[in-house]
């Protein structure tokens, strides 16, 4: 580890004031700590934010919710309105890391989770993300865990978040705030695919902070399902993993439709018109089979995740299938 | 006389110290004035150092020195100074030797510093330079370049060739095992303490500590009385503590130079940057009658190692012993590659040799059309046909009708894919497990203190296997003691000598030996105690109590004094024209949702023959610890390399995985009666190996059974499983 400077700023503008280039925030630590052990990461300065107004949950105007920026995994997913009300968000929450994990890890930190990719994660070899033109040996090599969707030449990480996988099946928003002031993000804009700058993860500019995430109302309940699929029963990324939510009409037609995939892109996977264009269509397995085949329709497999579009589309079925079950026996 | 501790599901004696962290692992020694190394590893698989530039390294306050191959202190130059009581054939490696590298990860300088967090910072600023040289480190791809393990394999019996050639049911099927870390949950450290005198105590994580002191003395040329090696508590070893590794040796090279105490800790990630289990390849004949009866067992594997060593473990012994068969070949090839030499890992050999065994032998089960149980009652063997010996004892066909009738496996449906529950599809396998029951020399001291507590020791460590809960029992019945009068010692070179804990011959080697001592001590007393007490003369040894401090016989009490006895105990003479080894039979359910490739183990029924057990609950530890490991080794271990890099690159607890609690269902152990007065006076085989044996076997043959699917390649992962 790197020798860094560490600050404590008691305000939401001071802490933007001191962010740069130079810079990391730090909140539970649970991913940046093991980057600047590993000299993945190497700030000179490390900005506390532990001591900011950011850890309120509150039911907004319009009936959502709006989750301050340090609330910890753990208490999100036990909040009782998001239990309640997004139980998507909170089986996804739930399904990632341990417990110890969750109670460190804040809500603003889970989305800025860095890539498991191993070649990121060993600063010993080349790594475009780490290292922006050493190259990515990954493609090539290891890369049973990476994107079957949207990679570049340059770059086949995977995002290995599961809440963000929930937020964008949800359609949330990220609250940031800058020295230009404040600025809310759509969730599928926020992460970005790797491009020829794998190095960037999301659309942040330097000095902006995430001090909240926005959800809307709750476009479904009982009727939703986040399936995770993994190498053991816990404490594993996901190899693939499906935030599902359903609205079925009374002529059992599908009137709503959103289906989010983890462990297969460099952001969580969505296509909004796909789904779209199944609203009309009958809710049954045959339905969802075809809205799998369409969405992994791209998808490109390296040498070793092939199993990943089975995989994929075998999950989407069955969580689509379980979020209908929910919703005829809650 | 109170009924004896042994055969008592005993609490560990060092249990509360473990618990409230009184417990000082080799890390953990405090030392005023201590400096701390920090291992600068390479990432390069073969090559040479041009250059190692350390200015910016030591222009960090804090650092006082960084080594490396061209400023090291003088250490010995040949090879033999190297090998070590667990060493393979050829060149060991030697740290910071020279500039050669030989695999990628390998230790190339060392950064002391005053704190351990500027001694790994700095580390990161030392700047090495390889010409690196083309590397190969793909078994696979590597076949042809294998040649005869340097192992005493028993010559083919019989005729192979031409019995597999005229059975009328037949299997020949390639299996596959990867590389896998042993991961002990301590990582590997070396405390040196540098004392007034110039002389060494070094608090190492080993499993031997003379091995540890005979290696010090013999690479750095010291003095045998100046370097004593302690192990108090090992916090997990698994074989990976049998030789000394690199952190011992820098951490000494480090103290020796700056005449100052060192600390060397390994990173978990250089917990991949030494021994490991080898990947193998093993193909599998085997030719039976329409009986079952075996006519021909082929196998022949193929392991990996270094380019320095030849690393050999039992890999295809099991086959010709644990069935009865006339015609048998074995065979076994090495592979060397510019990687790290492998390291026994538990149940060296036995964990992946016995899963192409006991795979194949379901796989000829099925070609039959037989019980894949009633295969193995029908071949079994009552001698090893490898030693043309018969066995001290086998207690296999009740571990066979026991663990059966425990699982249910009566009414199991022997068609695959037969039984379902809840959408699943739920698959029975079982297998076979072997392990040898070896007994090695041991010696021990008892010591008997005047106010009447009973010391015993003996170099031995205890590796979390129970081994001075074990050793206090023994103690405390062989001298007629309470289990709170005695103490047991281990875990110090200046002990009696002891040998390496591993092989699960620590209780049947060291206990004759503690035993041995505690007796002789009882018969010294007894002859003391009549010439200093004449009313004594008369009576009858088994009236002598030591108890609250004092001599008590026949009602009255009498002072003590100190005295010891010094026991070298040796192999017991019986075992001459015997075979001995621990048997097991292990029966598994998986429930699989194959659409989504998930597996779940949902029960386990070990049935374990191991002779006498001392202590049942440190004993079913040590099953439920191999249960677990073989579902991993089933399901999940597996060390990735990229052969590009020529490096290990999971090499982190997060990827690398072993399984979780969420992970394991349930878990049944049975310890089978076996008497066995032949093995050793203990009666007593070991279990540390046997629960592992066996186990990734039975998973994959349960697989096979609810799947119709045969999968020969381990570990099997949701890729393998999806339907």
């Amino acid at each position: 580890m790197m020798p860094f400077a560490y600050s404590k700023p008691d305000s939401i503008e001071q802490a933007v004031q001191q962010a740069g280039p130079d810079a990391r925030f730090i909140a539970g630590g649970t991913n940046l700590l093991d980057l600047m052990k590993e000299n993945v990461e190497r700030p000179a300065r490390v900005i506390d934010i532990t001591g900011l107004p950011l850890r309120e949950v509150r039911t907004t105007a319009n009936g959502g919710l709006q989750i301050g920026a340090l609330v910890s995994n753990a208490e999100l997913a036990w909040h009782l309105d998001v239990e309640a009300r997004y139980p998507l968000l909170s089986q996804a929450i739930l399904a990632g890391a341990s417990p110890q994990l969750r109670n460190m890890a804040s809500t603003g930190g889970n989305l800025l989770q860095r890539t498991r990719c191993h070649y990121f994660y060993d600063a010993a070899v080349p790594c475009n993300k780490r290292a922006p033109g050493s190259g990515c040996p990954a493609r090539d090599g290891l890369n049973r865990q990476h994107a079957i969707l949207g990679a570049s030449e340059h770059c086949v990480a995977v995002h290995p978040s599961d809440m963000c996988v929930a937020l964008a099946a949800l359609e949330a928003r990220v609250l940031v705030h800058g020295r230009q002031g404040e600025r809310e993000i759509p969730f599928a804009d926020f992460h970005r695919l790797p491009g020829a700058t794998p190095e960037r993860d999301n659309c942040l500019a330097e000095d902006e902070l995430i001090v909240a995430i926005a959800l809307p109302p709750p476009p479904f309940v009982a009727c939703s399902h986040y399936l995770k699929l993994r190498d053991r029963a816990s404490y594993a990324f996901a190899l693939v993993s499906v935030a599902a939510g359903l609205v079925v009409a009374d002529d059992n037609s599908i009137a709503g439709l959103r289906v989010a995939l983890g462990g297969v892109a460099h952001k969580p996977w969505r296509d909004v018109g796909l789904e779209r264009s199944m609203l009309g269509r009958p809710a049954t397995r045959e339905s969802y089979a075809a809205f799998a085949d369409a969405l992994l329709r791209d998808a490109r497999p390296l040498a070793h995740n092939a199993f990943k579009i089975t995989l994929a589309k075998n999950a989407i079925i069955r969580a689509l299938t379980q979020a209908q079950a929910a919703e005829e026996h809650p | 006389m109170n009924s004896p501790l042994s055969g008592q599901p005993l609490d560990r004696v060092d249990g509360p110290a473990k618990v409230t962290g009184r417990a000082r692992y080799a890390g953990e020694y405090p030392e005023p004035g201590l400096l701390y190394g920090s291992v600068v590893s390479g990432n390069v698989a073969r090559g040479r150092i041009r250059r190692i530039d350390c200015d910016a390294a030591l222009a960090v306050p804090g650092v006082v020195e960084v080594l490396h191959h061209l400023n090291r202190p003088k250490m010995a130059g040949d090879d033999e100074s190297y090998e070590d009581a667990d060493a393979a054939e050829g060149k060991p490696f030697r740290p910071l030797f020279n500039d050669r590298v030989l695999y990628s990860g390998q230790p190339l300088a060392l950064v002391v510093a005053e704190s351990l967090e500027v001694a790994r910072y700095a580390g990161s600023l030392v700047r090495i330079e390889i010409d690196a040289e083309a590397h190969r480190t793909d078994l696979f791809a590597e076949l042809d370049n294998a040649h005869d393990a340097p192992a005493e394999l028993p010559g083919p019996r019989g005729d192979f060739a031409g019995a597999f050639e005229a059975a009328p049911f037949k299997v020949d099927a390639t299996y596959s095992t990867p590389v896998e870390h042993h991961n002990p949950m301590e990582p590997h450290a070396s405390t040196v303490i540098y004392n007034a005198d110039g002389s060494l105590q070094v608090h190492d994580k080993t499993q031997g500590t003379q091995n540890s002191q005979d290696y010090l003395v013999k690479v750095f040329d010291l003095p045998k009385e100046r370097v004593r090696v302690c192990a108090a508590y090992v916090g997990g070893a698994f074989g990976s503590g049998l030789r000394p590794q690199y952190q011992l040796t820098l951490a000494a090279m480090a103290a020796l130079r700056l005449q100052r105490s060192v600390r060397v800790t390994l990173t978990r990630q250089q917990m991949f940057t030494f021994g490991y289990r080898p990947r193998t390849v093993q193909r599998l004949r085997l030719g039976a009658d329409a009986q079952g009866r075996l006519l021909a067992i082929s196998h022949e594997a193929t392991g990996q190692t270094s380019r320095f060593e030849d690393f050999t473990e039992h890999l295809v012994e099991w086959s010709g012993m644990l069935y009865r068969c006339d015609n048998v070949a074995l065979g076994y090839r090495l592979v060397p590659l510019d990687v790290y030499t492998p390291l026994d890992m538990r149940a060296p050999g036995a964990a992946s040799g016995v899963i192409a065994l006991e795979c194949a032998m379901d796989e000829l089960a099925q070609a039959l059309s037989l019980d894949p149980l009633e295969l193995r009652r029908v071949n079994f063997a009552d001698s090893n046909g490898n030693e043309g010996k018969p066995y001290s004892s086998k207690a296999l066909l009740d571990c066979y009708a026991r663990g059966a009738l425990r699982f249910g496996w009566h009414s199991r449906d022997p068609r695959p894919r037969s039984m379902q529950d809840q959408g699943e599809l739920v698959g029975w396998g079982m297998a076979g497990g072997v392990w040898e029951a070896m007994q090695m020399k041991a010696s021990a001291r008892a010591r008997l203190d005047a106010d009447g507590h009973l010391w015993v020791s003996s170099a031995t460590t205890d590796i979390g296997t129970g081994t001075y809960t074990v050793m206090t029992q023994i103690a405390a019945d062989a001298f007629g003691m309470a289990l709170a009068d005695v103490t047991f010692q281990l875990g110090d070179s200046s002990l009696p000598t002891a040998p390496l804990q591993g092989g699960s011959f620590t209780v049947s080697s060291v206990g004759p030996a503690v035993r041995q001592a505690c007796q002789a001590l009882r018969g010294k007393l007894v002859a003391w105690a009549k010439g200093r007490y004449p009313e004594l003369a008369g009576i009858d040894a088994g009236a002598f109590v030591v108890r609250d401090g004092q001599l008590q016989v026949a009602g009255k009490a009498y002072a003590l004094e100190a005295m010891d006895v010094r026991v070298d105990a040796e192999p017991s003479a019986r075992r001459q024209g015997f075979a001995s080894a621990t048997h097991s039979a292990v029966f598994v359910e998986v429930r699989i949702d194959e659409a989504l490739g998930t597996l779940r183990v949902s029960r386990v029924v070990s049935a374990v023959a191991a002779g006498r057990v001392i202590n049942p609950k440190t004993a079913r530890s040590q099953i439920l610890g191999g249960v677990v490991w073989g579902l991993g080794m089933a399901l999940q271990e597996e060390t990735q390399i990229d052969h590009g890099l020529g490096r290990y690159m999971n090499h982190n607890l997060a990827e690398y995985h072993i399984p979780v609690n969420a992970d394991i269902g349930e878990i049944e152990v049975i310890f089978v009666d076996e008497p066995d007065d032949i093995v050793n006076e203990l009666g007593s085989k070991g279990v540390g190996e046997i629960g592992v044996v066996g186990v990734a076997a039975a998973v994959a043959n349960a697989v096979c059974h609810a799947t119709g699917r045969r999968v020969r390649d381990f570990p099997l992962t949701v890729e393998k499983l999806l339907g």
